[in-house]
């Protein structure tokens, strides 16, 4: 290979030049600046990460990092990336997705990801809408949430991405706010760092469909308590908070999924020993 | 006539019980015991839905030369019992030449058994077994079959030792004296339908065409499977599963079809050679990441081993009817290839292919096999080994160059990085992209983009292998797939009766061979399109692709009866040649 290796990274080493398609004052700008704070933190060469997502407003992120990308289908970027980590062990594999693309069609991804506990990051910037199709509701927004394909709300009671990923055996759970550039970086940065499957539910206001949401950056705190590694205490926690402290707030030991593909190709010779008479 | 101067001789049996009464052990036993006396062989299985209960029957057919297709008759039937016989007894074809043994306490022997003129014998299948301490009605069947049809004690006591001896040594001799019990009641029956083999097993296999399609994928580079299990394609799963260990790769059980789909298309991102397996409802269910693997350009493989649809269908019985979704299953333009292997055997080159074409030419590819060569098992002679091997066109970093991922080549195909390599970065897209990967909706870049990934499939070099063709004349039968089989011995019976038929078996469906098909069929003045869908999918398909020579038949059936060679031969006979 002819291109040198760098050792030492920049934030700006893993941003693209492509300019995003967000609106401005989205919250994603800043998911952007966290993520590519928390990869120069981590060090890793940007063609050793791999940034998978699905559709939406926030899957459009991977071509705005200067690492690999994949932006799949709506859905299923986690599957994508499943596929991907166990056959590349070696890559550091973070996927990237929206309240829209993760709970709901990618729900049952979502359930067995956690439960599968395979070693990469699952970031989801969550804005409580639909944003690209202009303004739906999604599983975690508000029951009375007035939509022109709702109209007076769901009457649904929010989907809780949290609690769900502890219930479904995840190894790491946390929230932070996207205003908070730093805090985010640094959760990401423990997140990567953590073995096994970690998920970052990002708060991110969407400014077009939600322009309340703006007022977030008012009633966001630190999580009071130290994160366990009790998955029903931290389940009871987040059942009983206002959903706006952020932290980490679970860290677990399971062990992560083992199985992988590896380099040494064994004797295929050998496979055909079962069919001879 | 063969190559060895023998004349070709078959004998078939079929073992029927309630699922669980051991019939397809009986038929694995009997087919296996054969293999080792140097007889070829092919059994299939023929099951209700019901997981324990419900009907089982093997179908097996013994041949003194390498056959592939069951015969559509029968010599002889054992009934361990009767129950649910109305679901298979129309499959049967029994005839006033066939052998019908029943056991005499048990029920009485269907109208329709009966109707068909078979001599029925009854014996006391279940009173013997009982009479054996651990004894088992189908091991007294294993003795019955083996001495009707003349088989080597010896060889199938070899084989019911080898199948029971991890239950103990009173289960072998159990099962020793069961056979013995049996093979003492048919003594006036005795080698009733022999079949002599004409040479001795040398290193010859025992395989399913879901193994088979498993171990060529296998060989063709594939070491990342990601799958859901799905009747019938289950077995290819549970055989890659340690197969891909053993050979440092590995298979994840996904969620459900839509994840297999992509995570073998994140494996194949990741620079591994994948495959997922499943059928009709499971490729339904993939499509939409078949069309990202196609505009992404990801290759990846996926083997539909069909059943009978639409829906739920039947899922333990053979068709052909993924045709149209695996051609036109995407939206969009999204041409991709799509293959059929034409035997048992042929599973293992056509899975093979299939990995070489995907990762030659960046695109899904979709290998149609189907129930009755998944499940089949069959005697072979040693698979040769082929020269596919997985060789992905890949980037390598240039100082100073700006990497386009879906740079516009000759070729249509253009070098992939893979992740790891420094200056290859790019971002996958299911947008329409230009050539540094980027979305783009301008119509310049879509249509190079549409342009490019139909020119690379339409202009690759399928050499040879997009059909076999055999025999000769002016009267053709064209056909795909399994059909070949029975295709193949339609051909044999016909030559026997001085009728030179010719037959064309697609391997390669799309993109569709068009100049080759056509070079085939030059001079045809008939040609007869088989295929197993009720509504002629093939026909169909052949029809919007290219104009037929000569006068053209279509015959095509639902199953799950299957296409035998005698009904083959019919139509053909029915076209009154001199």
């Amino acid at each position: 290979m002819n291109v040198p290796t760098k050792t030492a990274f920049k934030p700006g080493d893993y941003k693209s030049d492509l300019t995003p398609v967000w609106c401005p004052g989205c919250g994603d700008f800043h998911v952007l600046m966290s993520v590519t704070r928390a990869m120069a933190q981590l060090g890793t060469a940007p063609e050793d990460i791999a940034v998978i997502s699905g559709i939406g407003c926030s899957s459009r992120i991977p071509a705005y990092t200067n690492c690999y990308g994949f932006h799949g289908v709506h859905g299923r970027s986690l599957a994508l990336a499943s596929g991907l980590k166990v056959a590349r062990p070696d890559l550091t594999v973070m996927v990237m997705s929206g309240d829209g693309d993760g709970f709901s069609i990618g729900g049952n991804h979502f359930l067995h990801a956690c439960r599968r506990n395979i070693d990469m990051t699952y970031i989801v910037m969550d804005n409580r809408v639909y944003g690209m199709t202009k303004g739906q509701p999604s599983p975690t927004t508000e029951p009375d949430w007035d939509s022109a394909l709702s109209p007076g709300g769901t009457g649904l009671n929010p989907f809780q991405p949290l609690v769900i990923a502890l219930a479904s055996g995840a190894n790491f759970v946390a929230r932070t706010f996207s205003g908070d550039i730093k805090g985010t970086a640094a959760t990401i940065v423990e997140a990567v760092k953590h073995p096994g499957f970690s998920f970052v539910q990002i708060l991110s206001p969407c400014v077009t469909f939600r322009p309340d949401e703006k007022e977030w950056k008012k009633i966001i705190h630190d999580a009071s308590v130290e994160a366990t590694d009790d998955a029903a205490r931290a389940a009871r926690r987040i059942m009983t908070d206002d959903g706006f402290n952020v932290g980490v707030l679970y860290r677990g030991q399971r062990k992560p999924y083992g199985n992988h593909v590896s380099d040494t190709v064994g004797d295929l010779a050998m496979l055909d020993e079962e069919f001879v008479l | 006539m063969s190559a060895t101067g023998k004349k070709f001789e078959s004998v078939s049996f079929a073992i029927v019980g309630s699922g669980g009464a051991g019939a397809l052990t009986v038929g694995s036993i009997l087919l296996e015991a054969a293999g080792k006396s140097g007889l070829y062989g092919i059994m299939n299985r023929s099951v209700g839905p019901q997981i324990r209960g419900g009907e089982a029957a093997a179908h097996v057919r013994l041949a003194n030369q390498p056959v592939t297709c069951m015969a559509g008759s029968f010599d002889l039937l054992i009934a361990i019992d009767w129950n649910n016989a109305e679901r298979f007894a129309a499959e049967m074809g029994l005839s006033e030449n066939s052998l019908v043994i029943t056991d005499s306490d048990g029920a009485d022997v269907p109208e329709v058994i009966v109707s068909s003129g078979a001599k029925v014998v009854a014996l006391p299948i279940k009173a013997l077994a009982k009479a054996v301490p651990g004894g088992r009605e189908n091991m007294i069947a294993v003795g019955l079959a083996a001495g009707v049809i003349g088989l080597s004690v010896q060889d199938v006591m070899d084989v019911v030792r080898s199948k029971l001896a991890r239950k103990g040594e009173a289960a072998v001799e159990a099962g020793r004296l069961c056979m013995d019990a049996g093979l003492a009641q048919v003594q006036d029956y005795a080698a009733r339908y022999g079949v002599d083999p004409t040479s001795t097993n040398d290193g010859r296999w025992l395989i399913t065409g879901n193994e088979a399609v498993g171990l060529g994928a296998v060989r063709g580079g594939v070491r990342f499977a990601a799958a859901y299990p799905i009747t019938p394609a289950t077995e290819v799963l549970e055989w890659l599963s340690p197969a891909l260990a053993k050979v440092g790769g590995a298979l994840v059980q996904a969620e459900d079809e839509l994840s297999s789909i992509n995570m073998i298309i994140g494996a194949s991102f990741g620079g591994r050679a994948s495959v997922t397996a499943t059928s009709g409802p499971g490729l339904a269910l993939m499509v939409e990441a078949i069309g990202l693997a196609q505009a992404s350009e990801i290759p990846a493989v996926i083997i539909d081993v069909m059943r009978g649809g639409p829906s739920t269908g039947i899922p333990t019985k053979s068709e052909q009817s993924d045709l149209n979704i695996a051609v036109y299953g995407c939206h969009g333009d999204a041409p991709h290839v799509v293959v059929a292997p034409l035997s048992v055997a042929d599973c293992l080159f056509t899975g093979q292919w299939a990995v070489h074409l995907a990762e030659a030419m960046q695109v899904p590819v979709i290998v149609l096999s189907d129930q009755s060569l998944g499940q089949a098992r069959i005697i072979i002679d040693k698979p040769a080994n082929i020269a596919f091997f997985a060789q992905r066109k890949t980037y390598e970093p240039v100082v100073e160059e700006v990497y386009s991922r879906y740079a516009l080549t000759a070729d249509g195909v253009s070098p992939m990085a893979i992740p790891g390599v420094a200056g290859g970065q790019y971002t996958a897209d299911g947008l329409t992209h230009a050539i540094s990967g980027r979305p783009s909706s301008k119509n310049e870049d879509h249509r190079d983009q549409l342009d490019k990934r139909l020119s690379k499939i339409n202009d690759f070099d399928y050499g040879d292998h997009w059909a076999e063709i055999e025999g000769s004349g002016d009267t053709v039968i064209l056909t795909w797939g399994s059909i070949a089989g029975p295709a193949r011995e339609a051909l044999r019976l016909l030559e026997e009766d001085g009728t030179q038929v010719k037959l064309v078996a697609m391997r390669l469906i799309s993109p569709f061979p068009k100049e080759a098909l056509l070079g085939a069929l030059e001079g045809a003045k008939r040609v007869l399109v088989i295929e197993q869908t009720h509504d002629g999918q093939f026909k169909q398909y052949l029809r919007a692709q290219c104009d037929l020579p000569g006068d053209i038949k279509y015959f095509h059936r639902a199953g799950p009866k299957a296409i035998g060679p005698t009904e083959i031969c019919t139509q053909i006979r029915d076209w009154n040649i001199s």
